[in-house]
């Protein structure tokens, strides 16, 4: 198979490596790189779960081709904070109980996080507007709407990542 | 699931990419453009189109490609402007308010962030949203092939079920929208498949008040309803010199379905497209009379 050379900035590092061109972005994330925090679920565009962050932007990476993202910068939830820490938005997710199984989590956390960057006190409808591409079986969206606007908060009030230990 | 195998090219300008196109043709190979691939590469995962060169746009220099920008009468919009950039439009939220409201109901906020105003128009998707908005705004949309550049009339382009006026080897580059005269009002209506997002009938409507109230201009495009998007244009020809009061704009709006073929499928039946193709039309014209006078 032809392969051709590719370089994307990937949670900060720069990645140079061969793929074919018609490798989907989520792959080269999760074989490739083994960052399997990414997750796959319809693999069409509609359930938002292998969302990542391009250049800032929240994405469907099952929608993208890894040579599309050459020259660009991908954020997963690997690395939307530093390693051993929650972001503020994950913070919330955990003690709002945003999550129950987790499938969808890693992609809601990261739309949400490119939502209070853009509107950084959204209301229940905006919220719910944004992540109508992330699909969750499981928690009835209640209590992750209620995560997200717990994250506004917090973020407004100036919260860092704090240290994972802390909470376990 | 991957698409097919294909050989990637990077198109540094438009003159490139039609050269390739030409190239690939000329060899007998199939090739596509690449803008946000949000329509192309589901229907590649599906091996429903299997290219054998993708010729990527989206690094293409050409300032007329992105961006949106007023001159004059005239407002034009780059083929490559994402949904989310025309739905944050500063200059098109002000004179041209219904593409950002459609580009707001495009999918959801990821599709948003990567698909393409030019590539929703070239693939010509019988239920995506920009169709019925560009035929009511009766825009011009600029092609670019090897024998230079031609405009074709919104009214022309939408010839079939995934099928444009566009030659093989043309790029759409932009789209030139009149700027709209005063007491113009407008609206888009969609009734929105809950599982995909797209519209089963979406109905966009351009109305221009007279002074006494009256309908002086409109029109209305429709979406979703048969295999292209097309002008209701029985329903205009109703409207147009009467009251604009909800009574009349529905009963000129009974034949907003007139000349289209309805699809019957498995989203919608043709006779529940009819009553809904109706419906929205009338609150479309409504909407946007309101807002032309207010
Ligand atoms: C989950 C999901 C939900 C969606 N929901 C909606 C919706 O509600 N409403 C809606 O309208 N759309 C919807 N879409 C489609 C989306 O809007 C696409 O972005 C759009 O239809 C195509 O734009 P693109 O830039 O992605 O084009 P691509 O997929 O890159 O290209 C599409 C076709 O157009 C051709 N092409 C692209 N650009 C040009 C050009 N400049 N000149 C000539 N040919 C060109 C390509 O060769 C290809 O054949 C949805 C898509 C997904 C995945
Ligand atoms: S796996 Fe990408 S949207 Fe479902
Ligand atoms: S927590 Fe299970 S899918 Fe959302």
């Amino acid at each position: 198979m032809a392969t051709v050379p590719v370089t994307v900035t990937v949670n900060g590092t720069e990645r140079t490596t061969e793929v074919e061109p018609r490798t989907l972005l989520v792959y080269f994330l999760r074989d490739q790189l083994g960052l399997t925090g990414t997750h796959i679920g319809c693999q069409t565009g509609q359930c938002g779960a292998c969302t990542v962050q391009l250049d800032g932007e929240a994405v469907k990476s099952c929608m993208v081709l890894t040579v599309q993202a050459e020259g660009h910068a991908v954020t997963t939830i690997e690395g939307l904070a530093p390693a051993g820490t929650l972001h503020p938005v994950q913070a919330a997710f955990w003690e709002e109980h945003g999550l129950q199984c987790g499938y969808c989590t890693p992609g809601m956390v990261l739309t949400a996080e490119a939502l209070l960057r853009d509107d950084p006190d959204p209301d229940d409808h905006t919220i719910r507007h944004a992540i109508e591409g992330n699909l969750c079986r499981c928690t009835g969206y209640q209590s992750v709407v209620q995560s997200v606007r717990v994250a506004a908060t917090r973020m407004a009030e100036g919260a860092q990542p704090e240290p994972l230990l802390r909470r376990s | 699931m991957n698409p097919a195998t294909f050989e990637y090219h990077r198109a540094g300008s438009v003159d490139e990419a039609i050269g390739l196109l030409g190239r690939f043709a000329a060899e007998g190979t199939e090739a596509k453009l690449l803008a946000g691939g949000h329509s192309l590469l589901p229907v590649m995962k599906l091996r429903l189109a299997e290219p054998a060169h993708l010729i990527d746009l989206s690094g293409a220099t050409d300032a007329d490609l992105r961006g949106v920008r007023l001159d004059g009468s005239t407002i034009t919009v780059g083929a490559l402007t994402t949904h989310r950039d025309l739905e944050r439009d500063a200059t098109l939220r002000e004179r041209c308010p219904l593409l950002p409201q459609q580009a707001g109901r495009v999918g959801d906020r990821q599709v948003r962030a990567r698909g393409t105003f030019g590539g929703t128009l070239a693939h010509a998707d019988p239920a995506a949203d920009y169709p019925a908005g560009v035929l009511a705004l009766g825009v011009e949309i600029v092609a670019r092939g090897p024998g230079g550049e031609r405009t074709i009339a919104a009214d022309d382009f939408f010839v079939a079920f995934l099928t444009t006026a566009l030659a093989p080897d043309e790029v759409l580059t932009e789209v030139r929208i009149p700027v709209t005269p005063a007491r113009t009002g407008m609206e888009y209506q969609k009734l929105a498949n809950q599982a995909s997002g797209y519209a089963v009938v979406g109905v966009a409507a351009v109305v221009t008040v007279g002074a006494d109230g009256t309908c002086e201009a409109v029109r209305i495009g429709v979406t979703g309803a048969g295999d292209h998007a097309a002008r209701a244009v029985t329903a205009e020809a109703a409207l147009v010199g009467g009251p604009l009061d909800a009574s009349t704009v529905a009963a000129a709006c009974a034949s907003a379905d007139e000349g289209i073929d309805l699809l019957d499928d498995l989203h919608a039946s043709a006779d529940y497209r009819r009553r809904i193709v109706r419906g929205l039309s009338a609150r479309a014209v409504l909407a946007a009379a309101g807002r032309a006078t207010a």
